[in-house]
């Protein structure tokens, strides 16, 4: 039933909360730079407070104070903007996003930037489980450790890790590359299609199908790249993982081949 | 889905009631379908009994208040059969009710015997642990038993979504390691070989209360602890035992401890200070009890932790 509750919170007929479309219009814009304290905000008011600055005010730099932890923060962006989290977010932070430079000051819960198109995620400290799921496309660099998981179903992009990864990292992963600077738990790159995982530390296991490549001078450039594009210092050793195309399902052709046949 | 949560004050007793129903009401999104505390206080020399005698679906149909009275004053005869030399009993809800008692028996015979009368469930039993349970959100819980003025050093919590078993009050968490005082578990996650553990264990002699796989990590714990063996490494046998997905939280009256299974597919974050151990399913159940900006992290897969309160 819709309607007012005695707290104060609206819900529409399906119970969800705050039907109302309307942003809370309580950020302070300064030129081309924005703040939005998300104390006393709801997941949707902050979102929509973002979107009316980033796409209705035209500011291109937005920094979100006190998240709270509170979920799918910064979902949806699909402008070049900067955005700032001074704190933690929580789960499905800045996902299916297109374009922004995001810097998370924290820790971010389950599934960060799942989906992401393009642009940047930079977290200074650790990350959940489904970290960078689906990714398409874009840089996610996570400072800290990362759960399990991180990369499922990853069909581009990168994701570097400075800390280790859990279990099924690269689980059926399709494309684009991860850097493991530390270790990585059982079942690496389990089930993957394609892409590379370069690894650091100890490997408790490989998954299925993962095999171990060789490194030549086209990966060491392009790791080198993507550390010095975000100050991260020398990478470590790293061992490259790859696909062994020997599982029964697999038909063992390259795009370029498929096309021909096609 | 489900969400757990627990916490332990290391510089004595603290509004366990009023903290951990913070923690469960942010994460309601988790689970509305019914809320459950298992909280510690310091150890009394009464024996707190937390018991139904009837579902809350039950509570308004037609005889109930004549079934219930007799089955109150049939609960009042039994324990003075038994022993037990009631002190004080009263009920919250007209259908779960909270009894103290001067008893220094086996509490086997105590819960079988307070069971054995239709319709009643003890939902645990011990000098430090009460368990409360019932549908709803945590603060129509914490309203519904005035758990704002219990005080507490430890406690562990749940907010549930039914997925295996009925909305009811029986397949609420926490659930009492029957007949093993003062341990409680809550649990999120799924356990595939349920059935074949409550066979072995029921083979051994327990009783369950519920058709939830949740109870089993309870009585598995429950008979280890029996066994001799310590909270730590009855876990980590927990960890090779039981098939599925899970994480689950176990209370006893000085001890927390946390176990993921190799699959890590159920969340837990984990915060420690000098004074306080908090862990719940999200990050911002820890939030909503600190209120701050806080470092924690993600316990690893197969990861078994215990703390002495």
């Amino acid at each position: 039933m819709a309607g007012l509750t005695k707290s104060g919170v609206v819900y529409d007929a399906r119970g969800l909360v705050e039907p109302d479309p309307e942003p809370p219009m309580t950020a302070e814009i300064d030129g081309d730079r924005a703040v939005i304290d998300a104390t006393d905000l709801t997941t949707r008011k902050i979102n929509l407070e973002l979107k009316r600055i980033v796409y209705d005010e035209g500011v291109n730099d937005v920094t979100i104070v006190n998240p709270g932890s509170k979920h799918s923060l910064g979902v949806g962006i699909l402008k070049r903007c900067h955005i700032t989290f001074e704190g933690s977010p929580g789960w499905y932070a800045c996902g299916l996003i297109d374009g922004p430079e995001v810097q998370i000051n924290g820790r971010v819960g389950w599934a960060l930037a799942e989906n992401m198109m393009s642009g940047t995620v930079v977290v200074e400290g650790p990350a959940g489980s489904l970290t960078g799921a689906a990714l398409r496309g874009g840089d996610l660099v996570i400072k800290g450790n990362v759960g399990a998981r991180t990369g499922i179903d990853q069909k581009g992009g990168t994701i570097i890790v400075l800390g280790s990864a859990g279990i099924n990292t690269g689980f059926m992963m399709q494309r684009g590359r991860q850097i493991i600077c530390g270790d990585a738990n059982d079942g690496l790159g389990d089930s993957m299609y394609d892409g590379n995982i370069y690894v650091g530390g100890n490997i408790a296991s490989l998954g299925v199908d993962c095999v171990p490549g060789e490194m030549d001078e086209s990966d060491h450039e392009f790791i080198n790249r993507k550390f010095e594009i975000y100050g991260l210092g020398t990478p470590p050793d790293l061992k490259k993982f790859e696909c062994g195309k020997v599982l029964h399902n697999y038909d063992a052709l390259e795009p370029s081949e498929r096309k021909l046949i096609l | 889905m489900c969400g757990i949560a627990g916490i332990i004050h290391r510089d004595g007793p603290s509004d366990m009631g009023v903290e951990i129903t913070k923690m469960l009401q942010s994460m309601k999104h988790r689970g509305p379908d019914s809320t459950g505390y298992a909280l510690y206080s310091e150890p009394d020399d009464l024996v707190t009994i937390r018991f139904m005698l009837a579902e809350p679906k039950e509570y308004g149909g037609f005889g109930i208040d004549e079934r219930l009275e007799r089955g109150r004053a049939e609960v009042e005869s039994r324990l003075a059969k038994i022993g037990a030399d009631l002190a004080t009993i009263h009920s919250d809800t007209g259908y779960a009710f909270r009894a103290t008692v001067r008893y220094d028996g086996d509490l086997k015979p105590l819960a079988d015997y307070l069971e054995d009368i239709p319709g009643c469930k003890v939902l645990s039993l011990g000098n430090s642990l009460e368990i409360v349970k019932d549908l709803g959100d945590a603060i129509t819980v914490q309203e519904q038993y005035s758990l704002a003025g219990i005080r507490g050093t430890h406690g562990i919590g749940h907010v549930r979504m039914a997925t295996e078993s009925d909305v009811d009050l029986a397949s609420a968490h926490p659930y009492w390691a029957y007949p093993f005082a003062d341990v409680a578990v809550v649990h999120n996650g799924q356990l595939t070989n349920y059935h074949q553990w409550r066979r072995r264990l029921e083979r051994s002699g327990h009783r369950f209360q519920s058709e939830c796989d949740s109870e089993i990590i309870a009585v598995y714990l429950a008979e280890k602890l029996e066994g001799g063996m310590d909270l730590n490494t009855a876990m980590k046998y927990s960890l090779d035992d039981f098939d599925g997905v899970f994480t689950y939280l176990v209370a006893t009256s000085n001890a927390l401890g946390i176990a993921k299974d190799e699959m890590a597919a159920k969340p837990l974050v984990l915060f420690e200070s000098d004074d306080l151990v908090a862990m719940a399913s999200e990050e911002i159940a820890i939030r909503a009890l600190v209120g701050r900006e806080v470092d924690t992290r993600d316990p690893f897969e197969r990861e078994v932790l215990t703390w002495q309160v």
